[in-house]
């Protein structure tokens, strides 16, 4: 066990764990962060995904001790209002079915758009391809994407 | 402080007094979100599925688990609507489970079909006390009142009084008997595309699925099962595991032997940890080889016959043409994306479960029992589901959460791996299909048999309920046909194996209309008709299921041409146990020895749509579920064991991967019917088909996979 300091939505929180616990279960566990969600713990579906300094990220396969110091966003610290322009796309797309998978395809949607304000439809293909939904949404996440890219954005 | 009423107190107390206020005492209860739960006072509740506060807030009861399928909009549209309350005012509340709403059971696409009467009522009972109590404020009479969007209007004065402002007076009147229903031309919320109510929640993260559940001094379990189905606990060495930080205690369960710890991390590796001896038993030896060599030695057994008419015998021996195949599908794990999971807090005197699950009753029944307590005593609150597809009817999580609560004495979630979810399903049964069909000189179908071959889920779970062999379940689909055939049989031999077996989305039509559908398409190519026009003119005397298909038909472009490279198959579902037919028509092309779906349209009957959009839905999540299986999903067994494990050797569709899906629906003045699996049972055959116009090459076994 080791006292870490992490950064997270942009406050700074003191987790008693040991460095090689998965990120995701220090914040669904240790930080009672349960939006991220635990899909398959191998890295393969995405549903855990959060963004470390603005990157996209498997928090499964990601231990909490190699990221002392990196700013992280989950779910929890898009918009307190649900406002952020990829959740309005998301309500307006009527994109989630059991919404399990939500997150992790939200913090997916908002790398891509960080990086390529108006991402092609291969290049939506190509960062959206590996967060798996069992229910089917895919559809509606590609129109939410690119509702978000003709509307602005996400600054 | 969020506010929940007690059902079960609730209906003590009010029973018998036509809605009067609620008195009840209650359990002190956790809800969800692990803060304590209160009552509310001073609101009308005319019957168990709504109550109505002064400040106008309709809350809304849903009995169904919400799995993604949409219950907790659709369901409460229906009351709403012949409640005419003010959509914007509704909020919704999720029953603990509870004998008052009927079965809870979701499954078998049965939501809202066999909720809607009982739904209309409940709205329009309270409907009606509401107009009575305004009138008598008013002092005139019920039949110069109206109601709208949430108030009672005096029509000849224009005078109007919101529904908020007559709690009271409601409360103090019976409950109509027989109130009047609405016509469907006056629905102004049904038949409207109407937003989720559990969207908002699912895009914040806030949405509280079983795994999210949060309760005072909760601990975590994870279980070493036998690899082997039936495999026993022989003895357990747990140094190792103790050893992990956060591992609390070890304890066997009936399943296996569960870690216990203060966080799921150390309970996944405490469980890794433990050196367990299993006696594997009678099914070590099983693998997919040693079951497929069963299933074609069943194949010539006994049958029993579901269903039959004329003589096929002799109508088959003078067909001027015969055709005969045979098809193969597959075991398929669920893999709902939330692994299977549930919280157990069992006290001496009482138990609480928070579960995502879909039998919430069936879980209560199973807890009061293991607990050795009155049902009474054990309250179960179903959280939102990541997924159901028929996975979470199996009480075998709940069993493994009450057993190790009961070990800690503290609140305790079991949650699986997804090599864990895999590993201990309740499959898809595996099935083997032998058709064949006979035809006339004019290329009209005289004769059919279709015989299945395959295990029971009842004949497994329950054998004392089948009789004389038949499963009725396990021919669904392939009885009750679409087609006017005038010699045919119907036939099943249970194959039952040691691999548990469930309901999958749509269960057995998921295999059956497969084979039927394919051999359709084939007994057309044998009479050299178009598969759409052979189907059709099977149909002719059935004006709903013809319907159907002429929609699937005109909307894909059925006979038009298509840009080279693309190809198209169409496939018939039956009304079959969600009394609902779709016909889809799918357009592919082969890259790379891989087949592409790119547009899938869908054409349903499913009686009067409640919300445009959600049957969108349920088309557009039954077709992707359905073509992961066609092009992909397998479970195979090896010593007894599943071999796969995880999304990488049981891979599921992707976005890029993911078709356009169309949904039309005929108009229709008819109650619901069930829309959750009807999407499912004809994809695979239609893109079955249209691979076959791509590639002159018949597919007879699932996955689709081409040489
Ligand atoms: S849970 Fe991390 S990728 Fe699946
Ligand atoms: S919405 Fe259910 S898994 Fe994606």
């Amino acid at each position: 066990m080791a006292i870490l300091t992490l950064s997270i939505n942009g406050t700074r929180r003191t987790v008693d764990v040991s460095p090689d616990t998965p990120l995701l279960w220090v914040l669904r566990d240790a930080l009672g962060l349960t939006g991220t969600k635990f899909g398959c713990g191998q890295g393969l579906c995405g549903s855990c995904t959060v963004l470390i300094n603005d990157k996209p990220v498997r928090s499964c396969v990601t231990t909490v001790g190699s990221i002392a110091g990196a700013d992280i966003l989950t779910i929890e610290g898009l918009s307190p209002t649900r406002s952020h322009p990829v959740q309005k796309a998301w309500i307006a797309e009527e994109v989630p079915q059991c919404g399990y998978c939500q997150p992790g395809q939200i913090m997916a949607a908002v790398a891509l758009l960080k990086e390529k304000p108006h991402p092609s439809d291969a290049e939506i293909d190509d960062a959206m391809n590996g967060i798996l939904c069992r229910c089917g949404t895919y559809r509606r996440i590609k129109k939410a994407v690119r509702r978000v890219a003709e509307e602005g954005g996400v600054r | 402080m969020k506010t929940q009423l007690n059902r079960r107190e609730f209906i003590r107390v009010s029973a018998g007094v036509g809605g009067g206020l609620v008195l009840g005492v209650m359990i002190p209860a956790f809800d969800a979100y692990g803060e304590l739960v209160e009552q509310k006072e001073n609101e009308f509740v005319p019957n168990v599925w709504l109550r109505i506060a002064r400040d106008g807030t309709v809350t809304i009861l849903v009995a169904r688990s919400e799995m993604g399928q949409g219950v907790r909009t659709a369901l409460p549209m229906i009351v709403a609507e012949e409640l005419d309350a003010d959509w914007s005012k509704v909020r919704i509340e999720q029953a603990v489970a509870s004998a008052d709403y009927g079965s809870m059971g979701t499954g078998g696409s049965t939501s809202v079909r066999t909720s809607w009467d009982r739904l209309r009522k409940a709205g329009a009972s309270a409907r009606m006390m509401l107009l009575q109590a305004a009138a008598g404020v008013w002092g005139v009479k019920e039949t110069e009142c109206r109601t709208e969007a949430g108030a009672v209007i005096h029509k000849p004065t224009g005078r109007s009084l919101p529904y908020g402002d007559l709690v009271d007076a409601a409360s103090k009147l019976k409950a109509p008997e027989n109130p009047p229903l609405k016509d469907p031309k006056d629905f102004r919320i049904i038949g409207r595309k109407t937003p989720r109510t559990d969207t908002p929640e699912k895009v914040d993260g806030s949405a509280v699925f079983g795994i999210d559940v949060k309760v005072p001094g909760l601990l975590h379990a994870a279980v070493a099962r036998c690899p082997v189905f039936g495999g026993k606990v022989v003895r357990y060495d747990d140094m190792k595991a103790k050893g992990i930080d956060g591992v609390k205690r070890v304890a066997q369960i009936d399943s296996g032997v569960a870690v216990i710890a203060n966080s799921t991390w150390s309970a996944f590796q405490g469980r890794d940890a433990l050196a367990v001896t299993f006696d594997e038993g009678s099914a070590a030896s099983l693998s997919s080889e040693t079951i497929a060599t069963m299933l074609g030695e069943y194949a010539t057994k006994k049958a029993a016959v579901a269903e039959k008419a004329g003589d096929v015998t002799s109508a088959m021996a003078s067909a001027a043409t015969k055709v005969s195949a045979s098809f193969d599908a597959p075991f398929l794990a669920h893999a709902t994306m939330e692994p299977m999971n549930t919280t157990a807090w069992v006290q001496k005197d009482r138990c609480e479960i928070w579960a995502p699950t879909q039998d919430p009753q069936g879980y209560r029944r199973e807890a009061a029992r293991l607990c050795a307590l009155p049902e009474e005593k054990v309250i179960v609150h179903t959280t939102y589901l990541g997924g159901g597809f028929g996975r979470r009817w199996e009480t075998d999580v709940l069993v493994e959460a009450v057993q190790c609560s009961k070990a800690a004495g503290v609140p305790v979630r079991v949650t699986w791996t997804r090599e864990d979810d895999m590993r201990h399903d309740f499959y898809r049964p595996v099935s083997h299909h032998l058709l064949s069909g006979g035809l006339s000189a004019e290329g009209k179908l005289v004769a059919f048999t279709h015989r299945i071959v395959a295990p029971s889920i009842t004949g497994q779970s329950s054998p004392e309920r089948i009789k004389d062999g038949l499963d009725k379940g396990a021919v669904e689909g392939t009885v009750n046909l679409p087609y006017d055939i005038p010699n045919m049989q119907i036939e099943y031999v249970m194959a039952n194996t040691p691999v548990p077996i469930g309901s999958w989305r749509s269960v057995y039509p998921s295999q059956n209309v497969f084979a039927l559908e394919c051999f359709i398409d084939e007994l057309a190519g044998a009479a050299g008709k178009d598969p759409f026009e052979f189907r059709r003119a099977l149909m002719l005397n059935r004006p709903r299921m013809l319907r159907v298909l002429e929609l699937a038909a005109e909307k894909s472009g059925w006979g038009k041409p298509l840009p080279a490279g693309r190809y198209r198959g169409i496939a018939f579902s039956p009304p079959s146990f969600f009394r609902t037919p779709v016909a889809q028509v799918a357009e592919i092309s082969i890259d790379n020895r891989s087949v592409r779906v790119h547009r899938v349209v869908c054409a349903i009957d499913c009686g009067i749509v409640i919300n445009p959009d959600g049957l969108a839905v349920q088309m557009e999540g039954g077709v992707v579920y359905g073509l992961s299986a066609a092009l992909k999903g397998e479970i195979t067994l090896k010593r007894g064991r599943v071999e796969q494990g995880n999304f990488d050797d049981y891979p599921i569709l992707t976005l890029e991967e993911t078709p356009v899906v169309e949904t039309y629906s005929v108009q229709s003045n008819e109650a619901p019917t069930g829309t959750g699996e009807p999407g499912l049972p004809a994809i695979a055959p239609a893109v079955a088909n249209a691979v076959f116009q791509a590639t002159g090459k018949r597919i007879r076994r699932l996955p689709i996979r081409l040489g």
